[in-house]
């Protein structure tokens, strides 16, 4: 699905990214954990194209594709999604309206039959009960009055509809009180299938009690500095980000 | 002899050759307000930037030019193809003029019971004391030189009067469309009186066909009766090299309703003064507007609110997209007098600028002298969010098509409540069209 090789990016100047690598097959969840700074958000939005980082040094294949060669709009036609960590609020675009673009975008540089009103319609409603989307954000400005939860419910609503091959989801927990977080994750989960993937980055261990990863991965000052399976999360979770800040070596070493 | 002195000169000599083609009309009262017009004209200063109202907009270039009273020098009305500029002829009342002449093959005049529409050289002469009554009455010839210019020149425009409790059964469009109308001056007068408990919807729409060099000086003067309810939208696309100068005034009176969409998409060199009293207490006004910009053009929208009374509300929302080297000039003033307790007064002035030469200035002035009120303004000029853009493109929007939805949504904003859909949908599709170039 995508693989990451030394992946270096900056941002003005300051060398966050310093040497990812990360494999991501089809049907996997990996999961991505680590302290504040560490460079999580960074990773997520270098995937997604943001032009403000600068990619330093290392390649990132998507589905045998360069990723970092193509605009960020190329790379959602391609299959990839980022779930914002902090969604962005577009006054006047209404979310019919952007998703219905979106998907004739991607249907077109797929060289696919665009969807007409009644079939975009049904299969809306169809994405809207998985995230239990109340119908009257559909017609409202994009993400503009609405809550915490709502936003990140409105993601995994549009991720929903896009229906991406890997999906990169960017603290989508955060802010989230537990019923959201019940419906956010039941969302993916739905979603999950054998050929499409997640990277799922959070600090806290709490979402993957919802959404079980295959990988979890521990990143700390720009590099992966630990793997392992879903036991680990938790291991963080029982230490705590400052016990590894002070035991990096002992950490490395379990 | 210096430019100002040669501009006045000009005009009052060819005021001579309008009085003479007036012919009998110069017997009726109006001659005499149009003489006194012209005495306050010669004595009025030209502005210049040295003027506090005039700062940020030079209307010199107006100086260069030596414009033909279309009285004097009569164009020959060109064939065009008026239907591109008109709304459906079924759905409103039309009132046309080409280069400044009256159409009256291709307007509709009513004559109902209550209801007067007709152009105003036909006014002056059947209604003489219903025009004299309002006409110079709100826009003063003392404020302005180019208010003074219009009241020498009163010639001809529209005139509507729906009298009480009537209400007009379909909005009017008025329409001023140049073609090859080269060097004209061209003076629309226009009236709009509301009597009480009145309904009306008024569309005044100015468009040009090439780029012929011309000066629109506009008045237009409105007054709204006690309960009367008056939507007002004007459309001003005229060629790129015209220059356009328009005065609104707008009276209303105790819980009266006046909604003003003021949308300008052409001329080189636009000014536009909105002035709106509040003469009694409950009435409610709305001043909306939007202006895109590109090449060279220079867009001034100047609007005045004078909460005089207590218990009224008002709203202002104007918005700008400014591409190129264009320039956007933006003044809005809020006056709250000592007795208008419990007003409610929200202004804001947003502007979207999307090249680096591109300049606005904007200055809202909020003056308030009473204490149990509810006023805000507000004023941004940023440039198009990389954020948001960048949130679309994510979706797979293309970056063209996602900087379009942006700003078509943040422009149409200001006209998403004109209540007539065909005038609203138009100015979106215009809004669509000017932008994607």
């Amino acid at each position: 699905m995508i693989e990451i090789k030394n992946l270096r990016a900056a941002i003005d100047g300051k060398e966050i990214l310093k040497g990812i690598n990360l494999t991501v097959k089809p049907g996997e969840v990996h999961a991505i954990m680590g302290p504040n700074g560490s460079g999580k958000s960074t990773l997520a939005q270098v995937l997604a194209g943001r032009e403000e980082y600068e990619v330093l040094e290392g390649s990132v294949s998507f589905n045998g594709k360069d990723l970092l060669d193509m605009a960020p709009e190329d790379r959602a036609r391609e299959g990839l999604f980022l779930a914002f960590q902090y969604p962005i609020e577009i006054p006047g675009v209404s979310n019919v309206n952007l998703l219905k673009n979106a998907v004739n975008e991607i249907k077109k540089y797929r060289g696919e039959e665009q969807l007409d009103a009644m079939d975009f319609l049904k299969m809306m409603k169809e994405k809207m009960k998985l995230v239990e989307m109340p119908q009257d954000l559909l017609n409202r400005s994009v993400n503009e009055g609405f809550s915490g939860g709502e936003k990140k419910r409105n993601e995994v609503f549009q991720m929903a509809v896009l229906d991406p091959k890997l999906a990169v989801l960017d603290e989508t927990d955060s802010g989230l009180d537990i019923d959201a977080l019940r419906i956010v994750a039941n969302g993916v989960n739905a979603l999950r299938k054998e050929d499409n993937s997640f990277i799922v980055v959070t600090h806290y261990q709490r979402l993957l009690d919802y959404i079980v990863p295959d990988f979890v991965h521990v990143l700390y000052k720009g590099r992966i500095i630990k793997s392992g399976d879903k036991s680990l999360a938790l291991f963080l979770e029982e230490k705590g980000y400052d016990w590894v800040k002070d035991h990096v070596d002992e950490f490395m070493a379990v | 002899m210096s430019n100002t002195a040669e501009f006045k000169k000009w005009y009052a000599e060819s005021f001579k050759k309008f009085e003479a083609n007036l012919n009998g009309e110069s017997k009726l009262p109006i001659h005499q307000t149009r003489k006194v017009a012209l005495e306050k004209f010669l004595e009025l200063k030209f502005p210049t930037l040295k003027d506090e109202e005039w700062k940020y907009t030079n209307v010199t270039p107006i100086l260069a030019h030596k414009f033909d009273d279309i009285i004097v020098n009569v164009p020959t009305a060109p064939k065009i193809d008026l239907e591109k500029y008109l709304f459906n002829r079924e759905n409103f009342y039309t009132i046309v003029f080409i280069n400044g002449v009256y159409d009256s093959a291709n307007s509709d005049e009513v004559d109902a019971p209550g209801i007067t529409l007709c152009n105003l050289k036909t006014a002056i002469v059947k209604y003489p004391e219903e025009v004299n009554n309002y006409i110079g009455k709100f826009a003063k010839i003392e404020n302005s030189i180019f208010t003074a210019l219009s009241t020498a020149y009163i010639n001809d425009g529209v005139f509507l009067k729906v009298k009480s409790g009537k209400a007009l059964d379909k909005p009017v469009q008025v329409l001023y469309v140049n073609s090859g109308g080269d060097n004209l001056l061209i003076q629309p007068r226009n009236l709009f009186v509301i009597g009480k408990n009145a309904i009306a919807k008024v569309v005044e729409s100015y468009y040009a066909e090439g780029d012929s060099v011309y000066f629109t000086n506009s008045v237009t003067e409105t007054y709204v009766d006690e309960h009367g309810i008056l939507e007002h939208v004007k459309i001003q696309e005229e060629s790129e090299k015209a220059f356009h100068i328009s005065t609104t005034e707008i009276d209303v009176e105790r819980e009266s309703n006046y909604s003003s969409y003021n949308i300008n998409f052409g001329g080189t060199l636009v000014r536009n003064d909105l002035n709106a009293r509040f003469n009694g207490e409950y009435g409610h006004v709305t001043l909306n507007g939007l202006y895109l910009g590109h090449g060279e053009q220079h867009i001034d929208n100047h609007t005045l609110i004078d909460h005089a009374m207590p218990n009224c509300e008002s709203h202002e929302m104007y918005k700008g997209v400014l591409d190129d080297s264009s320039r956007a000039v933006f003044n809005g003033k809020v006056y709250v007098k000592k007795d208008a307790q419990k007003t409610n007064a929200f202004q804001e002035n947003k502007n979207v600028i999307l090249s680096d030469d591109a300049r606005v200035d904007t200055k809202p002035q909020l003056e308030i002298f009473a204490d149990d009120v509810k006023c805000s303004h507000g004023a941004t000029i940023g440039r198009l969010s990389g954020e948001s853009l960048f949130y679309l493109r994510a979706r797979g929007i293309g970056e063209e098509l996602a900087k379009a939805m942006i700003i078509n949504a943040f422009a149409n904003d200001a006209v998403h409540t004109i209540s007539i859909d065909e005038v609203r949908g138009r100015i979106e599709d215009r809004v669509a069209v000017k932008l994607s170039k």
